[in-house]
């Protein structure tokens, strides 16, 4: 029996609602419930940090509506020292995995990817559609956490051993609650792993005639070094998991020593580690966030390429920026943990990988500052979005400096000006990736373009609100406002409440300002202004699909064969300043 | 249009933000580290005076090239466009260069500091005190005058007979003049040698005036050592998520003169 | 602003001859008959699977590295409570049985890929292989299983000392990758014989790699489990 050959005829859409839009195996439609399941997450992790924030400053009011949601957690309204962490715990959780592993990743990999290399789909579509649904899963069984005995847990998205691991005794919401989390993390795990070996094995097989590795274009190469570091880092907290789990139910003490005393409990446990679980959960909490980060500088590096009609000093070195910071990823764990116990030693050694992560950032950034010079740089609400990335990404990252740092990590450890630095590259430069994606390649999406005025109403209020709510948080930590509490009582924080308050203020803007780019989202759906075929006059291959959106299998039966590298722009040809990487045109310089 | 606006408000919020780093304050509040009481203090505020000055300097450069670049060529109306001198090969050997030169001048400076609170162990004539955390509070002990530590029983614990670290003193002589306090209590400019031991699960040591923090981690025998410069009282506060009284577990260092010290304790031992 | 494109030209690309095991030719991956059942799903022959299967065989060694560093941690941290245990008899029967399942096997990819070539015609000498890999590797499984009933019967049960935890995690978490090698076993074999879903060469190779590695992991785990616990 001889191989089945393959055809390049065009295959009809699937018909029926389910096959279309429920367990679609359509990359296209899989990248869009991605997305809808990062924005349920992203609300949800957003409301919480209100909660959060108005208990901060406001302690003894009952939070409008909460004490009907949640009798056990906020009697008549207000929010008890422990809902307090549990809401912290899930705040975190879902920010974390749900929306920055899922957005710019998950959702807009799994959508352009495979168009930007000139395939049909990716390589495993059903592996693709059960990662999506196990996805979905997982984030059912951590909201559940929500609904059962007394709460989801309160150790925080870290989860830390043994508060994490001895069950009940700990606090409320340690029993069941933590057990949820941890399946839900484990499952989670099983989905990014299925993800990333589709996004890697249809990187290196499914690129299209002329598409060589060095023809992709920098989004795709940030989305496959991603999935290559997501692949070894959920690998690794798989297995974590199960152990927390196991000493949970099982009985079993591999993170949980001999002799604790818990809430008047002698543990039965003897034995383990409390820092193994640290080691396990940062070998892959730290490459966590850069799979959180190195997509947004993808999308961002090739919005902002495309709206200065020219190509970056060179786009090559980010890339090869990204995987040194891929690669450096794996070697500065122990960065979190230089005060846990651990031989410190090691601190120095973790300290200097960590330092020298400075390098290929400092690269990248100077390479955007550089390419805006000279530039002549198309201001919409895409580029916008990518120029307050970089903004935020120095920002965040500069803070990053002291910490790396093990001898001002003694002053500046747990306090806020950790939390101030991670929500600075996580919370606001990575969703301002995420944002400006949005706005890019909506018009790919839906045939439709989003509001502009909207838009950049959008951008400003969000870069002003960001800033006011996030900046205070490094002032807070230079003060040694300690992290994760639920009130400030202690003599010293008390004065610094009004500082707080300042931050709730501009949280609750913030998160008011969204509200316009969920207008403009839904809005500009239905009623969005016609869009081009390519708007943004854009030179790879997404933008050459017959149609916005894309039909079935992207190109309408055609296989597109690449002729030219991903940024030709600033030549003269048949389109304007720019040819198409499908083009069989030769360019001709601009005088 | 938009551009500009960009560009102007990267650089006033850039501007903005380093007031607070500047003065100190912030809505009236202080935002600066206490005054150091610690011997080892001074290498880490300078450390974090450079690294503060540099970073500083780093981010306002950053946000005003940003800027200013979107200022000037952002929707430029004709102009042939310009390429930034030296190319991408320029910003690899700046990053190289300056960062790496940074990187390894703070690296090693730094770990001096480090060094000096991790690196050297406590002298000999230390006082030695034991810190007992818990789900949420801390509890000191002194060896009273025998000079050792009774062993430690967690399953004796009993709070409400004020059995906090669940000594045995009946069948264990040395436990029987061990002095346990609320307070962590000690002489001014005398080294102390504290022993960190977890009750239950995971908690953090930490005084600001002291630039010390370090974790308590139940199963490990983890110590610090110090010597407080300055009388006066401090605030111990946990800094490792430990349950929902995290927010108020705390308990004071009291640093007095010797003659005061010995003065309590005697006093603890009767 | 935007101008309005011409399509794109671009060529209908040529199929690839039949074995053609080259680079990145072209994408055409659906093959999704009009609202026909999610089973009839092909995937392109050639690249994409082999490729997936060493990415994935990465990702569970991987895991087991993170487990392997954790019973270090765990036994080199002090405590004086590594028991050893005397690791059952039966495991090594069960070794010989994995590593005889590989060798059925690989002699099962060959008459495959001669029966795919047209060489035999006679569908039965490699499903009998097939079959005898199965056979053996069901061995395995509950040859697992009788190993830790002898665990059992000494006493020792997941949470009994250190050393049993991390014998059931090791062994257990092996077992269910093989188990699920052996549903990718029964795949191969239903294609095999089916003539509407036909097997690719790709399949077989990808399904004998995991396989072959489950047994090298076996091996590698049975000397950490010798050497540590």
């Amino acid at each position: 029996m001889s191989e089945m050959s393959v055809h390049a005829a065009v295959h009809a859409a699937p018909t029926s609602f389910i096959r279309k839009y429920v367990f679609s195996l359509d990359h296209k439609v899989i990248g869009l419930q991605y997305y809808a399941l990062a924005m349920a997450a992203v609300v949800t992790g957003m409301v919480l940090s209100w909660i959060m924030r108005i208990h901060l400053v406001w302690p003894n009011s009952p939070v409008p509506g909460l004490g009907w949601l949640s009798k056990v957690g906020a009697p008549g309204g207000v929010v008890t020292p422990e809902y307090y962490l549990q809401l912290m715990t899930m705040h975190g959780t879902l920010m974390v995995f749900f929306v920055l592993t899922n957005a710019p990743f998950a959702a807009f990999g799994n959508y352009f990817l495979p168009i930007q290399i000139g395939a049909e789909d990716m390589a495993f579509p059903r592996f693709n559609m059960m990662s999506f649904w196990t996805t979905f899963v997982a984030f059912c069984i951590l909201i559940s956490a929500f609904f059962v005995g007394d709460g989801p847990p309160l150790s925080g998205w870290t989860g830390y051993a043994p508060l994490s691991a001895v069950g009940r005794d700990a606090g409320p919401g340690q029993a069941v609650g933590q057990s949820l989390w941890g399946v839900s993390i484990f499952v989670f795990c099983i989905a990014s792993l299925l993800g990333a070996l589709n996004f890697i094995a249809t990187t290196l097989d499914l690129r299209s005639k002329g598409m060589t590795l060095s023809r992709m274009p920098i989004v795709s190469w940030a989305w496959f070094i991603t999935s290559c570091i997501s692949l070894l880092a959920f690998a690794v907290l798989m297995p974590a998991c199960l152990l927390l789990i196991l000493d949970r139910v099982a009985g079993t003490s591999f993170f949980i020593p001999a002799g604790l005393n818990v809430a008047d409990h002698m543990q039965q446990h003897q034995g383990g580690s409390p820092l193994l679980w640290q080691h396990l959960f940062w070998f892959f909490g730290h490459p966590e966030v850069y799979i959180a980060i190195l997509p947004a500088i993808g999308i961002v590096s090739h919005i902002l390429i495309c709206n200065m009609r020219r190509n970056m000093l060179s786009h090559k070195v980010v890339i090869y920026c990204m995987m040194a910071i891929g690669f450096l990823s794996y070697m500065v764990w122990g960065h979190h943990m230089f005060l846990s116990g651990m031989n410190p030693f090691s601190a120095l050694v973790f300290s200097f990988p960590t330092l020298m992560i400075t390098i290929p950032a400092t690269i990248m950034t100077l390479i955007w500052l550089g390419s805006l010079y000279g530039s002549n740089l198309r201001i919409n609400s895409a580029s916008l979005f990518c120029l307050g990335f970089i903004s935020m990404f120095v920002s965040g990252g500069v803070s990053g400096f002291f910490l790396a740092q093990p001898s001002i990590d003694i002053y500046l450890h747990a306090t806020y000006f950790v939390v101030g630095h991670f929500h600075m590259v996580m919370g606001v430069a990575a969703i301002m990736g995420v944002f400006a994606g949005t706005y890019f390649w909506f018009p790919k999406m839906t045939g439709r373009m989003m509001n502009e005025t909207l838009g950049k109403w959008h951008f400003f209020l969000t870069l002003i609100g960001t800033y006011a709510i996030f900046m205070p948080f490094h002032y807070l930590g230079l003060a040694g406002n300690v992290r994760r509490y639920s009130a400030f009582q202690d003599d010293f924080l008390v004065p610094l409440i009004p500082v707080h308050k300042f931050i709730t203020y501009a949280a609750l803007f913030t998160g008011a300002a969204q509200l316009i780019f969920i207008y403009n989202l839904i809005y500009s759906r239905f009623k969005g202004e016609a869009a081009p075929p390519n708007p943004w006059e854009c030179t790879s291959l997404e933008w050459s699909t017959p149609s916005s959106p894309p039909p079935f299998d992207n190109f309408g039966g055609q296989h597109p064969v690449v002729y030219h590298d991903p940024y030709q722009y600033g030549v003269t040809s048949s389109t304007g300043d720019y040819l198409m990487q499908t083009s069989p045109e030769r360019a001709g310089e601009t005088p | 249009m938009g551009g500009k606006i960009f560009a102007v408000l990267v650089v006033v919020i850039a501007l903005l933000s380093a007031v607070p780093i500047i003065t100190h304050t912030f809505l009236g509040a202080s935002v600066t580290p206490p005054d150091d009481i610690s011997t080892h203090g001074k290498a880490i505020d300078d450390q974090l005076s450079v690294t503060m000055a540099e970073a500083g300097i780093s981010f306002l450069a950053a946000q005003l090239i940003l800027g200013l670049f979107v200022w000037q060529f952002a929707h430029r109306k004709g102009g042939a466009t310009k390429t930034f001198p030296g190319g991408a090969t320029a910003m690899v050997i700046v990053a190289f260069l300056f960062v790496g030169a940074e990187v390894l001048a703070l690296g090693m400076v730094g770990s001096k500091a480090w060094g000096m609170v991790y690196f050297q162990p406590a002298a000999d004539n230390a006082l030695q005190v034991q810190a007992q955390a818990g789900q949420f509070a801390f509890y000191f002990r002194y060896p009273g005058p025998d000079g050792r530590f009774g062993a430690l029983h967690p399953e004796k614990i009993d709070e409400g007979n004020s059995n906090f670290f669940g000594l045995d003193p009946e069948n264990d002589i040395l436990a029987r003049d061990d002095i346990t306090a609320g307070e962590l209590v000690v002489p001014v400019d005398k080294e102390v040698h504290l022993m960190m031991h977890a009750k239950d699960v995971g908690h953090s040591f930490y005084v600001r005036e002291l630039r010390i923090q370090q974790d308590f981690v139940p199963g490990l025998d983890l110590s610090v050592h110090f010597t407080a410069t300055k009388v006066g009282k401090y605030e111990i506060v946990c800094t490792q998520l430990c349950g929902l009284g995290h927010y108020n577990m705390k308990s004071y260092l009291n640093v007095m003169s010797q003659d005061d010290f010995d003065k309590w304790l005697k006093s603890q031992s009767n | 602003m935007a101008t309005v494109l011409q399509p794109p030209k671009s060529e209908v690309e040529q199929e690839p001859p039949v074995g053609h095991t080259g680079g990145s030719g072209g994408g055409s991956r659906h093959l999704v008959p009009e609202g026909g059942p999610l089973g009839q799903v092909k995937d392109r022959p050639g690249e994409p699977t082999r490729t997936g299967i060493w990415v994935g065989l990465a990702a569970i060694a991987m895991s087991f590295a993170a487990l392997t560093s954790a019973l270090y941690v765990r036994e080199g941290s002090g405590y004086t409570d590594w028991t050893h245990i005397t690791l059952p008899p039966i495991l090594w029967f069960n070794t010989l049985a994995l590593v005889l399942s590989s060798i059925t096997l690989e002699r099962a990819r060959v008459r495959v890929a001669a029966f795919m070539r047209g060489e035999e015609s006679n569908r039965s000498v490699p499903m009998q292989w097939l079959n005898a890999t199965m056979l053996l590797g069901l061995v395995f499984v509950v040859g697992q299983y009788f190993a830790w009933l002898k665990l059992r019967s000494q006493g020792l049960y997941l949470p009994t000392n250190p050393n049993a935890s991390f014998f059931y995690v090791l062994t257990g978490v092996h077992v269910i990758h093989v188990l699920g090698g052996l549903g990718g076993l029964s795949r191969v074999m239903l294609k095999f014989r089916s003539a509407t879903h036909p097997l690719r060469r790709s399949t077989m190779d990808a399904t004998s790699y995991y396989w072959h590695f489950m047994g090298v992991l076996w091996i590698y785990l049975l000397f950490i489990l010798w050497l540590k616990l």
